[in-house]
């Protein structure tokens, strides 16, 4: 027996039995405990797409994917305008929201005690809390009213204005991580800051952008609420015949393209919405099918940007 | 290391009779006392952070084709002196420089200074290898792009020489479309100071080149400056006394005030500086007693 427990008393209190059965059996419950609310959690994941898969798989077809709407009774068709509706309006929100968010956060992240950089972080969290509806309506009032019309343009421009907190923060955060000396690396060979900032943080740090850029646009590219406002939908929407005529019309590309963008168009989320919406089963189950696409076409992106992302990554580092 | 001060006559008898006092190290090898040509001169600075005196009326010269380094204890100031040479402060918020720091007799604080060209000529490495995230290639033809070099054959050129002269060539020349981030610690750190010679400086700013390196990438690059000094000016920090002993021909200690600011305790060529320093608070640092 130590001295020191021979101080206290000839007996032991503390030994390393003390307790034991009661920690096991604490540390077994909440292991379990744990265990269960973590599976619980996954359950609507897994519900979900195993739903969709299940209601939406039967119809999906080539048909699905290169088909214009039919009439309602007649069989077959598909959701190509959709489709192309939904990549016109991503390009469109990349083109409004990547160039002033990505310049944005440069600035953020540089000067981020200035009054003007305290004042767009701050704008930024908020404009991220602002639903979603009413950007939608924002857009209307802005581009809508004063076109006169529904457009693509309209739409692409909320869809920008909903993905650009996303790409901000994203981009702020990547550009932090750049160390500082890389930046003096370059400024010490005499460049100045913006070339700095374009040729060296902007590429370390591009990765990181990219992928908030992608995982912006898969939000964007699910949103429904703006687009009522701004796309508003377009079941005639035919981009081939729209582009073909119009070049054989002798206009040039881009008024083509200007034509193409002025038109009211469709996306998958709002076809979705729509076909859900009428009382005939072969729309209710059209509109299962372009759930499952859109979700397909969401874990699609997520899941290239990680791996594309992890190659180039471990390209830079030397692996 | 002895030392000897001989009063050496001169070599030929035409030249002029003048006294040269050097200082001679255990190799055999001397350098003169006092340097008699002068590179750069930083004359009475002194260097703020705001309020805060970061380096008080510091002075010393910087001999061409020399070796140069500043030792002392962490925060006496080492480096805010070294990047006040090629004004890296400036990129500090609030920093201010006062008094003079003369580059080949022109002050680089002057109002008609271009900072981009005091860079060009005063080069840096820094103490960490900071390799940007691009090829080998890109990493030592950035410099030369940045001053408007687009002709192929003459960045290849640029590239193949400046790592040549940073002893790298020969270890990657099959492989210069390779990321710089694939080289090891030290061979980073020579890529570093190849794509500092890519711009031709004249002076090459080291702070604490070796302190992230092993032995064997340390011994590297102090081998590489003693080929260096030959067309360059080399000032270098550092923390190792050894180093500075076994690199360098003049040797700055410095050390902190009760006010936190830096001072230069002693200048001298380093023979001296390490066998018969003037100053006891030298002596103390350099033979260990220092706490």
């Amino acid at each position: 027996m130590t001295a020191t427990s021979a101080a206290i008393g000839s007996r032991r209190i503390i030994s390393s039995r003390t307790g034991y059965r009661r920690r096991q059996i604490v540390n077994t419950v909440m292991l379990s405990l744990t265990g269960l609310l973590t599976a619980l959690a996954l359950v609507p994941l897994f519900w979900i797409v195993g739903y969709v898969i299940y209601r939406g798989g039967p119809s999906l077809s080539v048909d699905f994917f290169t088909q214009l709407p039919r009439p309602l009774g007649v069989a077959g068709g598909g959701v190509l305008h959709a489709i192309e509706g939904t990549v016109i309006l991503t390009v469109l929100s990349g083109i409004f929201a990547i160039p002033p968010g990505v310049l944005a956060a440069f600035y953020v992240a540089g000067h981020p005690n200035t009054p003007l950089g305290v004042v767009v972080r701050f704008g930024t969290d908020v404009l991220a809390g602002v639903p979603s509806i009413v950007v939608g309506l924002f857009g209307y009032a802005l581009v809508v009213k004063a076109q006169g019309h529904y457009s693509a343009l309209a739409g692409g421009i909320g869809l920008a204005i909903l993905m650009l907190p996303t790409i901000i923060r994203t981009t702020e955060e990547m550009l932090k991580l750049v160390p500082h000396t890389l930046r003096e690396g370059s400024l010490a060979l005499g460049a100045p800051e913006w070339i700095t900032s374009l040729s060296v943080t902007l590429q370390a740090a591009g990765n990181g952008i990219l992928t908030g850029f992608l995982l912006g646009l898969a939000r964007a590219s699910g949103e429904t609420a703006p687009l009522l406002f701004t796309a508003l939908g377009n079941e005639r929407f035919d981009l081939a015949r729209m582009v073909q005529g119009g070049l054989r019309a002798g206009q040039s590309l881009p008024a083509t393209l200007w034509n193409v963008i002025e038109q009211p168009v469709d996306s998958l989320p709002l076809t979705m919405w729509k076909y859900a919406q009428q009382p005939y089963p072969e729309r209710i189950n059209q509109s299962w099918a372009v759930a499952l696409v859109l979700m397909a076409f969401v874990l699609l992106v997520n899941i290239v940007v990680r791996i594309w992302s992890q190659a180039n990554t471990a390209r830079m580092q030397g692996g | 290391m002895t030392l000897t001060m001989t009063s050496a006559a001169p070599a030929a008898p035409t030249a002029l009779p003048q006294l040269v006092t050097v200082a001679r190290r255990a190799d055999g090898t001397s350098v003169e006392a006092v340097p008699s040509q002068q590179k750069m001169v930083v004359d009475c600075v002194t260097v703020h952070y705001g309020k805060f005196r970061a380096l008080a009326d510091v002075s010393l010269t910087v001999a061409p084709n020399r070796i140069t380094a500043l030792i002392g204890p962490s925060g006496c100031g080492k480096s805010t002196l070294l990047r006040s040479l090629n004004r890296m402060n400036d990129l500090t918020p609030n920093a201010r420089v006062d008094g003079e720091i003369r580059l080949d007799g022109e002050n680089i604080y002057g109002p008609s200074t271009d900072v981009v060209d005091v860079r060009r000529r005063v080069g840096m490495v820094f103490q960490r290898p900071n390799p940007f995230p691009k090829s080998i290639y890109d990493n030592v033809a950035y410099g030369p792009r940045l001053y408007g070099v687009t002709r192929k054959a003459e960045l290849d050129e640029m590239v193949e020489t400046s790592l040549r002269r940073s002893a790298l060539w020969d270890e990657v020349k099959d492989k210069l479309a390779q990321s710089g981030l694939a080289l090891s610690g030290g061979q980073q750190q020579r890529l570093c100071i190849a794509r500092a010679l890519a711009v031709e400086p004249e002076v090459i700013l080291m702070d604490e080149p070796a302190s992230a390196l092993d032995p064997v990438a340390t011994l590297k690059i102090e081998e590489l400056m003693q080929e260096l000094k030959a067309e360059y000016t080399i000032v270098i920090v550092t923390h190792n006394m050894q180093q500075a002993a076994r690199v360098s021909d003049y040797t700055g200690m410095m050390m902190m005030r009760p006010d936190r600011s830096g001072e230069m305790v002693e200048f001298a060529a380093t023979p001296v500086i390490f066998t018969r320093p003037k100053d006891r608070r030298t002596e103390d640092y350099v033979t260990g007693r220092f706490g």
